[in-house]
């Protein structure tokens, strides 16, 4: 179970998680903030919807995946929570309309020559 | 007008701090980009926070990091945090994103210092939620503060002590720890502990560690050969094999750790030539004397070469700085020569306890190659080892055949947590050489870039 240690009087910013509001300290990741809150569940893959959460807290592992403001696809370990900031699970794949940065790179089927 | 520098280091660890500092001392107009929001890299990361700098519990090693940073922060270079590069050109033209805007830049010189990252665990179960590596608990800690309390710890190397200790030193309680060192990798080290005579005050720290740990009555189970993850969604238990009997320890987080491979993407992408290593078991780029990769213009410099920690990435930052700013023609070889000396007697040093330490923590073949056929290989299209064997039965050979026949390696992480375990199964099914084998052909974006910013992009600089 996650927790925070430490003096916990710094700033802080209200964020809403699936339309519930928390309060979470100023300059964490969305990741920290909402393992912090004990959130482990992120996204449901898009091939089997199997529940996803943070893996590598560094940005290479894509299983921190969030839609953040509208924006889906975003590295819930690299952005900076925000006040106000409404954070949503990723469920599947990302809607290409809403946002397509995944179709930029990751559908390039490749093949070899 | 794209922004031009003489030179741009990407990454602002101990490597790209040392290289930048190096490069601006000699007046050189540089530019240092990094996804962090401050300056520190892996193991110095958020080591501006004061409460860091207060906390002993983090280690000596930690703190060694506070006059680097310091010393970086007085250099005269643009920093720019927060930059996400994408795009490394084998014509010099680096493309980075910072809050949603795409930029490119240009320099006569790159050095790429972009570190490591965990080398995959693909165990049964390790994509289960709950599952998290030890770099991503250091994370946590570091930056935010946040721990998991009657966490189960299971791997090998040094960091996986490190961190086990910085809990143990903060009185967060830990379930236990599972050390899955080949007990045959000790007797194969030995030899090399000669080689590693001068650093034996960091080999007597980890014993320390361990001794520690134990004292405190954490269970630290020796021996461990096979684990996996139990639960319906997320963990519940982790399950291990010691002397052929399998247990299970009930916890809700399980952090893994068999060690840090070198962080390839950009490199690999830019097209420098790179190599398998069989000692680190992972790929390396191929660099002279001088860090200078095999494009021209580029060097490569710290664990993001090869594996060789945080001293040894200082000076391997040092020496690509002088080695650029010679090709520059703003020092000549005599002074490069004797600016280098310092930093190559420090890498020698730090690369005595290297070969030891690769020896001694190669992971074993069945963790980094698994056996069981349901457990999965590519964590983002979720193909598993049995999938992939068996696509390779039907005569596939290539890395890249296999991603368009199996979308192995498809997804957004483009291979980070698969392609070292994609080679060794190939390998392992042909019976060539890994380095025959190859890598997926990775290429630029290296993170995937939202098309508005691409066309953003691309309308700014018709303007
Ligand atoms: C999670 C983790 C934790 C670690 N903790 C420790 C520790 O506590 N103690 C220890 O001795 N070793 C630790 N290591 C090992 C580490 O590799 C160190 O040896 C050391 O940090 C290496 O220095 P470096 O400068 O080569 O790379 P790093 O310190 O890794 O620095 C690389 C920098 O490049 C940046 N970067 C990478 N890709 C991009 C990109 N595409 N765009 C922009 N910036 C980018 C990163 O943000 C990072 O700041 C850790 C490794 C990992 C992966
Ligand atoms: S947790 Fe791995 S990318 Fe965010």
């Amino acid at each position: 179970m996650f927790t925070k240690i430490g003096q916990t009087q710094e700033e802080s910013v209200r964020v809403w998680f699936e339309g519930c509001e928390m309060t979470v300290g100023k300059g964490l990741s969305v990741a920290a903030a909402l393992l912090g809150e004990g959130i482990t569940h992120f996204r449901n893959t898009p091939v089997t919807a199997a529940e996803r959460g943070p893996f590598c807290m560094m940005g290479v592992c894509f299983d921190c995946l969030l839609v953040i403001d509208g924006q889906a696809n975003l590295q819930a370990c690299m952005v900076e929570v925000s006040e106000g900031m409404c954070i949503e699970r990723q469920c599947g794949a990302a809607d290409p309309e809403l946002d397509p940065a995944l179709a930029a790179t990751a559908n390039r089927g490749e093949t070899t020559p | 007008m794209t922004k031009h520098y003489d030179i741009i280091v990407i990454g602002a660890g101990p490597a790209g701090m040392s290289a930048s500092r190096t490069a601006a001392a000699q007046g050189a107009r540089v530019l240092v980009l990094d996804e962090q929001s401050s300056p520190g890299g892996q193991i110095y990361r958020a080591i501006e926070k004061p409460h860091n700098q207060r906390r002993r519990e983090l280690g000596s090693s930690y703190q060694d990091g506070v006059p680097l940073v310091h010393g970086f922060r007085q250099s005269e270079l643009d920093y720019v945090n927060a930059a996400s590069v994408w795009q490394l050109s084998a014509d010099l033209e680096v493309g980075y994103s910072r809050d949603g805007i795409a930029q490119l830049v240009r320099a006569d010189r790159i050095i790429v210092a972009t570190g490591a990252q965990e080398r995959p665990v693909p165990i049964p179960g390790w994509t289960k939620r709950g599952v998290m590596t030890v770099g991503a608990a250091q994370i946590l800690l570091k930056e935010s503060s946040v721990v998991a309390s009657d966490a189960v710890f299971a791997g090998s190397g040094p960091l996986l002590y490190l961190a086990v200790h910085q809990y143990l030193e903060l009185g967060v309680p830990v379930k236990a720890v599972l050390d899955l060192t080949p007990a045959k990798n000790y007797l194969g080290a030995l030899p090399a502990l000669f080689g590693a005579r001068a650093d034996f005050a960091k080999i007597l720290e980890g014993w320390q560690w361990k001794r520690a740990i134990g004292a405190a009555g954490i269970p630290l189970l020796t021996g461990v050969d096979a684990v996996r993850i139990s639960g319906e969604k997320s963990v519940e238990s982790v399950d291990y094999r010691r002397r052929g009997e399998w247990q299970a320890i009930t916890c809700d987080t399980a952090f893994l750790h068999l060690g840090v491979v070198p962080n390839i993407n950009i490199s690999m992408a830019a097209g420098c030539d790179c190599h398998w290593s069989h000692n680190q078991a992972c790929w390396t780029v191929t660099v002279d004397d001088w860090f200078n990769s095999s494009v021209a213009g580029v060097s490569v410099a710290g664990d993001g070469v090869s594996i060789g920690g945080a001293a040894a990435a200082e000076a391997q930052g040092g020496i690509a700085a002088l080695g650029a700013l010679h090709a520059l023609g703003r020092i000549d070889a005599s002074e490069r020569d004797r600016l280098a000396a310092a930093y190559r007697i420090r890498l020698r040093k730090e690369m005595g306890i290297r070969h030891f330490l690769d020896l001694l923590f190669r992971p074993a073949d069945r963790l980094r190659v698994p056996r069981e056929a349901d457990t999965v290989v590519c964590r983002c299209e979720e193909v598993t080892a049995g999938q992939i064997r068996e696509t390779l039965d039907l005569g596939c050979c290539g890395p890249n055949q296999l991603k368009s026949f199996s979308r192995t390696g498809m997804g957004p992480c483009q291979g980070r947590f698969c392609g070292h375990t994609v080679s060794e199964l190939i390998g392992e099914a042909s019976g060539l050489p890994i380095s025959e084998v190859g890598y997926f052909r990775l290429r630029s974006p290296i993170k995937p870039l939202p098309l508005k910013e691409l066309a953003d992009l691309a309308h700014s600089s018709k303007e």
